[in-house]
């Protein structure tokens, strides 16, 4: 009699721990309306002080521009590593950029921030133009960007 | 062949390689403006520390500094919540201006890279360099076998109006044109990635976080040992780290500057494959060499001209040949047939006789007398059927074969025909036929039949010749051939003026205007669209077929297309049957015609003074030409006519021409009145005054019958015999030209 809620307890146990590892966030980035190519982007988190920690996304097709987001590529010396699996096509002026990423609880409300960095060819690069903390009241609240980016908002 | 690789690119990539060129040439502009409004400190008075200070003193967040290749500083800053990017004057550090890439340049400059078409228009591009490379060099050669040789390659170019434009624009484009081809191409292998496009050195940020505390950017020792010409990119450390340092590019590599320290670390030279992609960059675009930017703008600019141009020509080349069907290649025809033709009506005649011997089984080759190969692999006969032109000469599709004919290989066994076609009422009847036929029997071939001779197109002596050669050949030939009658426009007749109704030799001016085609056959066009008169001008002739005949009768204009009228002067001639026709017109009654060209016949614009000699019905391309003398080149005008009751045509006209200056001097002579002389009496009488003029380098032109012109040569080869020189002499220069009839 005594077996069954101790396997109900065991089972949540061990399910909790899986459940509370990481969930989804949604950072949404919407470009001002500017007059130039498409940008390439890069999102990506530091630690309190801005030293890096990891890639969110780049947008960007050609891996040879990618040293004009610069603060990122400082940050990760754009090793392949760091942003494989997390590229897409570049972002157009007045587009938004939608990406979904598994984050560790372990990153928010810990004093993490997003950063983003932004470049247009032909154009001047915005290191870190959105710095934005990763915390729980933070969400759903747009960020202003200083250069391409009229906004970020994140969403859990 | 190299015809054939000249104009097959040309054809193909005529409108792309305007567009590329264009946009090449717009874009050559930037480099010229940007280095118009920067000031370049001396090399050596100034370092990047210099600068940096002085900007320090302006701006307070500078994030990143850049120098163009043209000499521009462009500084990048975040004040407070506001990003910026100005051009700033390097003595003073404070902006010039907003710095903001103009939009129209930069679309411009997509389209010449890629079309506006991401990596497919850059596929296009690229294919574009390469023809654009591919014509430039078929084009020299082109125009160094033309001259006779490389080193003859910048004499003055021969032909028509658009083959001097074209070979003379080409000439001033052509290394422009080379240069920024290969230049292109190269690049667009790099951006293509068919090449490596060598990257920049890379900054290589050091591994360990820089210590110390951050000093003043004016005083880091790195930056003060370079110069702000070598500079091309300072990047500034990030704000928020302490331990951030400096990027710093310059032209001979990247390194990283430590911020407090000063000290340059860990720096990486360009390679040197990425130097060479960099000069071969400049010498495209002209950033940093201005003037080679403008030099290849300018050459640019040649190729909608030479793309326009090429066109016309190879439209009017293709034009000129008829359409032979089954025309075997030189090498394999038993039967080559040579074609030296003026206005393509010999060409009529060798058509059907090629299609004949076709029909026959034989196997055919036809083409220009110029086209004569050295030598023929299977053929065994030659037929040469050939026009000739003015007095004697070859005409336009036979000017080089008696030089080709030197190396051509002449065997007993190679049996030929020459077959002439012209006038009996010339002198000079078939002259260039039985200069060509001495010519190939000096080869040592052997004639298959003696020259003949065809007087004014006639298909009977036509078909003659043919049963006579087949018999000869052992192939049966009928040739019969319908001539081909050239395109004819309608005209009406609006008004004439007569002289001499009651003399037995009336004369009287006609003018026609267009007119539409009023029966059904007449297209669309012709029926609705208002009619529009060919183009001619002063000089050429027009081409009349009187009903019942099937040759056209010619007779010369006075009047050119612009006036909107068509005017000739015509004579009626006992027993003649298109004067005869003309003179029974009444306005209102409508002819058909066309016209023929006669480039030739024209006065040499510029300084030197014309000399009109005409008789009779001559007077009018004379009157015309001095109706449209505008600049008012000095002319002198003498004719002979009857009687002034009978033919003294355009009086009240020419007495204008007299008051304005357009005509210089008048004299006329009467054979039937008056004088009783002819005009050659009166240049006689003159002959002073017009040996003095032709000293100082005076035109002379001849328009009437064939008497008047043989008379008026005799006098004139006297008049300048002490001038040593000869009418033979001068019609070599161009200075003595004829419309006889």
């Amino acid at each position: 009699m005594k077996t069954k809620p101790l396997v109900f307890f065991l089972a949540t146990a061990l399910a909790l721990p899986v459940l509370a590892e990481a969930r989804p966030v949604v950072f949404a980035t919407e470009l001002s309306t500017y007059n130039g190519d498409g940008a390439y982007v890069a999102l990506y988190l530091t630690d309190a002080n801005g030293l890096y920690k990891q890639t969110l996304w780049i947008a960007g097709e050609k891996a040879k521009y990618y040293k004009h987001l610069g603060d990122w590529a400082r940050g990760s010396r754009m090793r392949r590593a760091e942003y494989d699996g997390m590229t897409g096509a570049s972002v157009h002026s007045g587009q938004t950029l939608r990406v979904t990423i598994d984050l560790d609880d372990a990153l928010i409300d810990a004093g993490y921030q997003v950063h983003i960095d932004t470049s247009v060819e032909d154009m001047r690069d915005h290191r870190s133009e959105v710095v934005a903390p990763l915390t729980t009241e933070g969400a759903g609240k747009p960020i202003a960007g200083k250069g391409y980016v009229k906004s970020l908002t994140y969403t859990f | 062949m190299l015809r054939q690789s000249h104009s097959l690119p040309g054809l193909i990539g005529a409108l792309l390689l305007a567009v590329l060129a264009v946009t090449g040439a717009i874009l050559s502009i930037n480099p010229v403006q940007e280095r118009l409004h920067t000031t370049i400190p001396a090399s050596g008075a100034m370092s990047v520390a210099d600068l940096t200070g002085k900007l320090a003193a302006n701006y307070q967040g500078v994030e990143q500094i850049q120098r163009t290749p043209s000499g521009a500083i462009i500084v990048y800053f975040t004040d407070g919540n506001q990003s910026g990017v100005d051009r700033v004057d390097p003595e003073t550090g404070t902006a010039v201006a907003a710095y903001e890439a103009s939009s129209i340049m930069r679309w411009v400059k997509n389209l010449h890279r890629s079309l506006l078409l991401d990596t497919p228009g850059r596929v296009a591009s690229a294919t574009g360099a390469a023809l654009m490379l591919l014509l430039t060099v078929s084009g020299a050669f082109m125009l160094a076998a033309r001259s006779g040789g490389w080193r003859k390659i910048l004499h003055p170019v021969g032909g028509t109006p658009v083959q001097r434009l074209h070979a003379a624009v080409a000439r001033f484009a052509v290394l422009g044109l080379l240069l920024a081809a290969t230049t292109g191409l190269y690049m667009s292998a790099g951006s293509l990635e068919l090449i490596s496009e060598a990257a920049e050195a890379e900054v290589n940020f050091p591994a360990e976080a820089g210590a110390g505390t951050p000093q003043p950017v004016e005083t880091l020792a790195a930056l003060k040992a370079t110069d702000l010409s070598d500079l091309r990119e300072l990047v500034y450390p990030y704000a928020g780290d302490p331990t951030d340092g400096y990027s710093l590019l310059t032209r001979q590599g990247a390194g990283f500057v430590d911020a407090s320290s000063g000290a340059l670390l860990s720096f990486q030279a360009h390679s040197t494959r990425r130097k060479v992609y960099e000069f071969i960059y400049m010498l495209h675009t002209g950033e940093g060499l201005w003037w080679l930017g403008i030099w290849l703008g300018l050459s640019a600019l040649a190729v909608p001209v030479l793309a326009v141009s090429g066109i016309r020509i190879w439209w009017k080349r293709r034009r000129a040949l008829p359409r032979l069907t089954g025309n075997s290649p030189a090498d394999a025809a038993a039967t080559v047939i040579l074609v030296g033709s003026e206005n393509n009506t010999t060409w009529g005649f060798a058509k059907t006789l090629h299609d004949a011997l076709t029909r026959a089984g034989q196997r055919v080759h036809t083409a220009p007398m110029n086209r004569l190969a050295a030598h023929y692999r299977k053929a065994e006969r030659l037929f040469i059927l050939t026009a000739t032109h003015g007095d004697g000469g070859a005409p336009t599709s036979a000017n080089q074969f008696l030089a080709k004919l030197e190396k051509f290989e002449g065997t007993p066994s190679f049996q030929f025909a020459v077959l002439g076609f012209g006038d009996r009422q010339f002198p000079k009847f078939c002259q260039f036929a039985i200069d060509v036929d001495a010519a190939l029997t000096a080869k040592g071939c052997t004639a298959l039949s003696p020259l003949d001779m065809i007087d004014r197109q006639s298909p009977q002596e036509f078909a003659r010749w043919g049963k006579n050669v087949g018999e000869r050949i052992g192939v049966e030939l009928n040739l019969e051939h319908i001539p081909e009658c050239p395109k004819t426009s309608r005209l009406q007749l609006v008004e004439r003026v007569d002289y001499g109704s009651d003399a037995d030799t009336p004369t009287t001016v006609l003018r026609f205007k267009p007119t539409r085609q009023t029966d059904k056959a007449g297209t669309l066009r012709a029926r609705y669209w208002p009619q529009r008169l060919p183009r001619f001008e002063a000089g050429d002739l027009v081409g009349i077929l009187p009903p019942g005949s099937h040759t056209p009768r010619f007779y010369s204009l006075a009047s050119s297309s612009q006036e909107g009228m068509l005017e000739i002067c015509v004579r009626k001639q006992p027993g003649g049957l298109c004067s005869g026709y003309l003179h029974s017109l009444q306005p209102g009654a409508a002819i058909d015609a066309f016209i023929r060209h006669n480039p030739n016949f024209r006065p040499n614009t510029g300084k030197a003074s014309v000399i009109l000699i005409g008789a009779g019905t001559g007077i009018g391309p004379l009157t015309g030409f001095i109706k449209h003398n505008t600049p008012r080149q000095p002319m002198y005008l003498y004719w002979g006519g009857r009687n002034p009751q009978s033919d003294f045509l355009y009086q009240p006209e020419l007495n204008r021409y007299l008051e304005d200056q357009r005509l210089t001097e008048l004299n006329t002579t009467f054979s039937r009145s008056g004088d009783r002389a002819y005009v050659q009496d009166k240049i006689h009488a003159d002959a002073a005054k017009l040996r003095e003029l032709i000293l100082k380098g005076a035109q002379i032109l001849i328009c009437g019958g064939r008497e008047m012109a043989t008379g008026v040569m005799t006098t004139i080869d006297e008049i300048v015999a002490p001038l040593h020189t000869s009418v033979q002499a001068l019609k070599a220069e161009g200075r003595y030209r004829e419309d006889v009839y």
